[in-house]
């Protein structure tokens, strides 16, 4: 049985390093002028791609109602168990109940969109926000307002247009 | 006026010069010490650091406060003297190297010759040669000062590196000085001004291309940049010779480190590309803007090789302690002595 070599074997000319110097120093001053791929955040926003899921927002109906129902199909999806709610009766005649009370704790929400599949009237949706950071861990706890407001934010798919000031995030 | 001829206005003038030679180097520096980063990052598809003045210009001054600001730390055990004056040893020796360069034609004010160089001694390539091996104790001495193991080996290796290399460096110049006929900066520079073959400028590159490989080979590992920067070698010795470092002493080897960088880029240019030499233009003849281009063609060569270096760098990994040696005293060692042969053959021929 011969003893097949099958390895790469260098020439002298290769074994000079210039070959493999020169190649590698071709390629570095390639990538030194190509385009750079750093997004510089504050100014620059990272494009978020369709169905990002982001941060968690209510929507409103036409007439600039909540649009919660109060079923809790949400919170009973929820794998992390972060909705809650507190419902009471609707002062619209239209529907029995709404949310008194609304909140996502965002310090466990996972961001994965189970709330938004089992809702039926289409009131919770993840939203392509992702520099909600705070510096409080009470500041993670949205409430029906902050939740709202998510939506008065993103409601035009302009988020990124605005300024930090005008987004308060 | 004193028994050398010297008056004071010519001790002003030296001093004038020794002081903007310094603040140039210093400020080269810091525009060093930001390019590093940013070339790093422009090769790899980054930005860098940016946000520090126009472009990140600033940085260097925002790292010098943070160096400022660390506590100074002696290891258990060190050589406090020893451990304090290692980083100067770094720095010291590379800033004066720059005394004996010649970095532009000499210029002409209020009737009175001025030559671009701080000292034009007449063994001026030895002085370089003694400033840079000097720069070696002050790695040595600091890897050996801290007391503790890594440090030790970064110091260790960089003796072994640099008296290797120092050979190859020293033997790949020799060419140089055969073809001169003269060890002064300046007449080398000058022998460079011509032309050959009527359109090629009579650079040392295109008469000795041997040696100029040799050389920026051996003074990569003089200035113990990648790939050759087995004394700090981060992924094996934390930080080399100086991981026990910090605070000012550590920035001091760092400026050292670059100031060597810088004056390497000095002599290369000076010994191979004709230095101060603009091609294809007589700069005597010019009066200020002769002096003005040959200031620029000077800048424009060293920032070449700082470039280079950087380039360099972020293009080849470290090598390996058996293969740098192997390198240095089977391959470029031989390389160096074959190339004295061939210039004494050569010049044998053209007399």
């Amino acid at each position: 049985m011969g003893v097949k070599n099958v390895g790469y074997r260098p020439k002298r000319w290769d074994r000079s390093y210039f070959p493999g110097i020169l190649a590698g120093m071709w390629i570095t001053i390639k990538h030194f002028f190509s385009k750079k791929y750093t997004v510089s955040y504050p100014e620059e926003r990272w494009p978020v791609p369709p169905g990002h899921r982001g941060a968690i927002r209510l929507n409103k109906d036409e007439q600039g109602r909540i649009k919660c129902v109060a079923c809790e199909m949400c919170s009973t999806a929820c794998p992390a168990k972060c909705i809650s709610m507190k419902a009471g009766v609707a002062p619209w005649p239209d529907r029995e109940k709404y949310p008194v009370e609304f909140t996502i704790d965002m310090l466990r929400c996972i961001l994965c969109g189970m709330c938004e599949e089992a809702c039926p009237e289409e009131a919770i949706q993840l939203t392509e926000i992702y520099d909600f950071s705070a510096y409080t861990r009470e500041d993670l706890i949205w409430d029906k307002e902050r939740l709202l407001r998510n939506y008065d934010l993103t409601a035009d798919g302009k988020y990124f247009d605005r300024s930090k000031e005008e987004t308060g995030l | 006026m004193n028994e050398l001829g010297f008056t004071w206005i010519d001790t002003g003038i030296i001093l004038a010069k020794i002081v903007i030679v310094i603040v140039v180097n210093l400020l080269i520096l810091m525009i060093m010490e930001l390019a590093e980063r940013r070339v790093s990052a422009f090769i790899q598809d980054r930005l860098g650091p940016n946000r520090v003045g126009p472009e990140g210009l600033f940085q260097a001054v925002a790292d010098g406060i943070k160096f400022f600001f660390k506590e100074e730390i002696f290891p258990a055990g060190a050589d406090k003297v020893l451990y304090t004056l290692a980083p100067l040893l770094v720095l010291v020796p590379a800033l004066m190297t720059f005394a004996a360069i010649p970095f532009g034609h000499a210029a002409e004010l209020f009737g009175r010759t001025i030559p671009l160089q701080i000292v034009d001694l007449n063994v001026g390539i030895l002085f370089i040669f003694a400033l840079v091996s000097l720069g070696v104790y002050g790695v040595v001495l600091g890897g050996w000062a801290s007391n503790s193991k890594y440090p030790f080996l970064g110091g260790l290796r960089a003796s072994a590196q640099m008296i290797s290399y120092e050979l190859s460096l020293g033997m790949s110049i020799i060419g140089i000085i055969m073809i001169t006929g003269s060890l002064r900066l300046s007449s080398i520079v000058e022998y460079q001004s011509g032309m050959l073959f009527g359109f090629l400028p009579r650079w040392n590159i295109f008469l000795q291309p041997l040696a100029f490989v040799t050389f920026l080979v051996a003074s990569f590992a003089e200035a113990n940049r990648l790939p050759f920067d087995l004394a700090e070698s981060e992924p094996e010795l934390v930080g080399g010779y100086h991981t026990e470092y910090s605070s000012m002493k550590f920035a001091m080897f760092f400026m050292g480190e670059y100031v060597a960088l810088i004056t390497t880029s000095a002599v290369l240019a000076t010994l191979f590309f004709g230095g101060w030499d603009f091609p294809w233009v007589d700069e005597a003849a010019l009066g200020g803007w002769g002096v003005l281009l040959s200031l620029l063609a000077f800048a424009l060569k060293t920032g070449f090789f700082l470039f280079l270096f950087l380039w360099v760098r972020w293009t080849i990994p470290r090598f390996r302690f058996d293969q740098l040696m192997r390198l240095g005293w089977k391959i470029l060692i031989p390389l160096a002595l074959v190339n004295i042969l061939l210039t004494g053959a050569g010049l044998l021929l053209v007399h």
